[in-house]
């Protein structure tokens, strides 16, 4: 029997495993695929929540409209990551990473 | 009071020329290129000058929600639709002339600075989780894609790359705790999670749910206002970025991300105690606040003391700002937030002011490291006096409208008895002379190394300046017309 709090284990699994993704990877695309993790765990969360309880399907609406919202948000940075890569030839971050302290 | 979605329109008109707009700039910056030099900022102008006047004229004291409870029509979004516009507008005409954007095509530019403002106003008048996390993307999408605009510079490109991925986490981690806060209380609208957190009560397992809440929707929030653990981007995207965009992301989202953080906080998570409020008794969401605003205010001013880069100091110095705004809404009264919003109003003037003489300098000399100052006294004095306004505004010094900010903010602290807060406050306004002085000091002590020929500032930029230098001033002496307006303006939509 799948309950609710399967649910909320996974997303926060998700979660931490974008947060993971983000501050170690190097490589433009790979911090993308954290965020998108991070977004999508809370996605879950929404839904799972909608599903479980008896307050009707906000959640569920709002989770149709953070995923429009996530597909926005990656293509403008893959937009931005491109214009990176015509610059300098690379998408490595430690790489573009020349502004001083 | 809710309005239906037909009734509401009457009321949304603002918002509905900013779309026009949009559209609009979009459609003519297809035409031939003499005529689209000159519809895209008059199209852009009319709009920007058509929204504000009807900001101001619609009737905006029906107590009311607007689109089944979305958005909320009250005096507190007044003021910030009226602020936003202005800053759009002043933003819009210190980026006529500026040489980094000039010679790049300019259309989308003003589509982006038309749909940023449309963003934040939502932003600011949103009740609903939805409507705030929407709007919030739309403000965060555009000023990535504004702060890349220059797409051949290796800096540019830089910032937007930081921004972007700072931002992306933030408000991604600010949707985890919205989920988790929907999930605890069963509702999206903030009144209505207001209402079943009075009553459940908070007890037990829930109260660490909730203080994880707050920590997560801090991390959204703070990155919008750039408060110190979420304050990462700032330095680099400031100084990457075009500098008017630079001048608008100063003022105008760290605004909007105040008037959100206001409402979710005070409307939210906080119960109405008559004329006052008081956190909901186990989330104690204000001393998460103070502690923000100490970290910030501190760092901040510490770390622009070492800034050679002007542009770079002053993204240090609106960090530090922003802890001194903080200030006004940890203590929860009507003081508080009237505080909030008149330091908003003239750190505007005084922002604009200063990013306007980054820009003026750059285009003739091309650069924004504060040794190559030296010597502008001479070469143009109007600028050096001006500049010197400016900081002195910054610094918090009386005759110039900061102190008003400062003398506000610093009064609703210590109105509630929180006398060290204050002192922390003063001696940080009091490290910060240094680093702004150090700006003067080079303007007008200094020998310039180079040229001593005379500077030429373009007439719109002279009469932009005055524009901005005129409240700096007088300020001081007519602030009744700012008390009152604030005053007026701090009655945040009670829900019914």
């Amino acid at each position: 029997m799948i309950q609710l709090h399967h649910y909320l284990l996974i997303s926060g699994a998700l979660f931490s495993l974008g947060i993971f993704g983000v501050l170690t990877r190097r490589n433009a695309i790979n911090v993308l695929m954290g965020v998108e993790l991070i977004l999508n765990s809370a996605n879950l969360n929404l839904v799972a929540f909608s599903r479980y309880s008896s307050t009707g399907i906000d959640g569920q609406l709002f989770a149709v409209f953070v995923i429009v919202v996530a597909a926005a948000e990656v293509a403008v940075a893959l937009a931005i990551v491109l214009n990176l890569y015509r610059l300098l030839n690379t998408v490595n971050l430690d790489q573009a990473d020349t502004l001083k302290r | 009071m809710n309005l239906g979605n037909i009734e509401s329109l009457c009321f949304f008109l603002p918002e509905l020329i900013l779309i026009g707009g949009i559209l609009g700039v979009v459609i003519s910056d297809i035409s031939v290129k003499q005529l689209r030099n000159i519809l895209n900022p008059l199209l852009t102008g009319v709009v920007l000058f058509g929204a504000l006047y009807y900001s101001v004229q619609t009737e905006h004291d029906v107590a009311s929600n607007l689109f089944e409870g979305m958005l909320a029509l009250d005096s507190f979004a007044q003021y910030f639709k009226i602020f936003l516009l202005l800053a759009a507008i002043l933003v819009f005409f210190g980026a006529l002339h500026a040489e980094e954007l000039v010679p790049i095509h300019q259309g989308e530019f003003f589509a982006l600075l038309l749909a940023v403002t449309l963003g934040m106003i939502l932003m600011v008048n949103s009740i609903h989780l939805t409507m705030l996390y929407l709007s919030l993307e739309l403000v965060s999408l555009t000023s990535y894609i504004m702060v890349g605009y220059l797409r051949r510079d290796r800096l540019s490109n830089e910032a937007s790359m930081k921004y972007i991925l700072f931002g992306a986490v933030s408000t991604g981690s600010m949707l985890y705790g919205f989920s988790l806060l929907y999930g605890l209380t069963g509702s999206l609208n903030l009144f209505e999670i207001q209402e079943v957190l009075l009553t459940q009560g908070v007890a037990g397992f829930n109260q660490f749910a909730l203080l994880l809440v707050v920590v997560l929707t801090m991390a959204g929030f703070g990155f919008k206002t750039a408060v110190v653990p979420f304050h990462f981007w700032c330095p680099d995207v400031y100084s990457g970025a075009p500098t008017p965009v630079t001048a608008f992301l100063s003022v105008a989202p760290k605004a909007a991300g105040f008037g959100i953080l206001v409402r979710f906080f005070f409307s939210g998570l906080s119960q109405p105690n008559g004329e006052e409020w008081s956190a909901i008794s186990g989330i104690n969401w204000p001393l998460v606040l103070i502690g923000l605003s100490v970290l910030t205010m501190t760092f901040g001013n510490i770390a622009a003391l070492t800034q050679t880069n002007l542009k770079r100091m002053l993204a240090y110095s609106s960090i530090a700002h922003a802890g001194y705004i903080l200030m006004g809404s940890v203590v929860l009264t009507i003081t508080g937030l009237k505080a909030m919003l008149v330091y908003l109003f003239v750190y505007l003037f005084m922002n604009l002011g200063a990013f306007l003489i980054v820009t003026v300098i750059f285009d003739s000399e091309k650069t924004f490291e504060i040794q190559d100052y030296n010597g502008m006294f001479r070469r143009s004095p109007f600028l050096a006096t001006a500049m010197s306004i400016f900081m002195l505004s910054l610094i918090g010094i009386p005759p110039f409208s900061g102190f008003l900010g400062k003398l506000y903010i610093f009064g609703a602290v210590i109105d509630q008895g929180l006398f060290w807060f204050a002192v922390v406050g003063a001696l940080n306004a009091a490290i910060a002379a240094f680093y702004y002085m150090r700006v003067m000091k080079h303007m007008i002590l200094e020998n310039s190394t180079g040229n001593n020929t005379p500077l030429h500032i373009s007439y719109l930029n002279r009469a932009l300046l005055v524009a901005l230098l005129v409240p700096n001033i007088f300020l001081i002496v007519f602030w009744t017309p700012i008390d009152e307006w604030t005053a007026s303006s701090v009655t945040l939509f009670r829900g019914l």
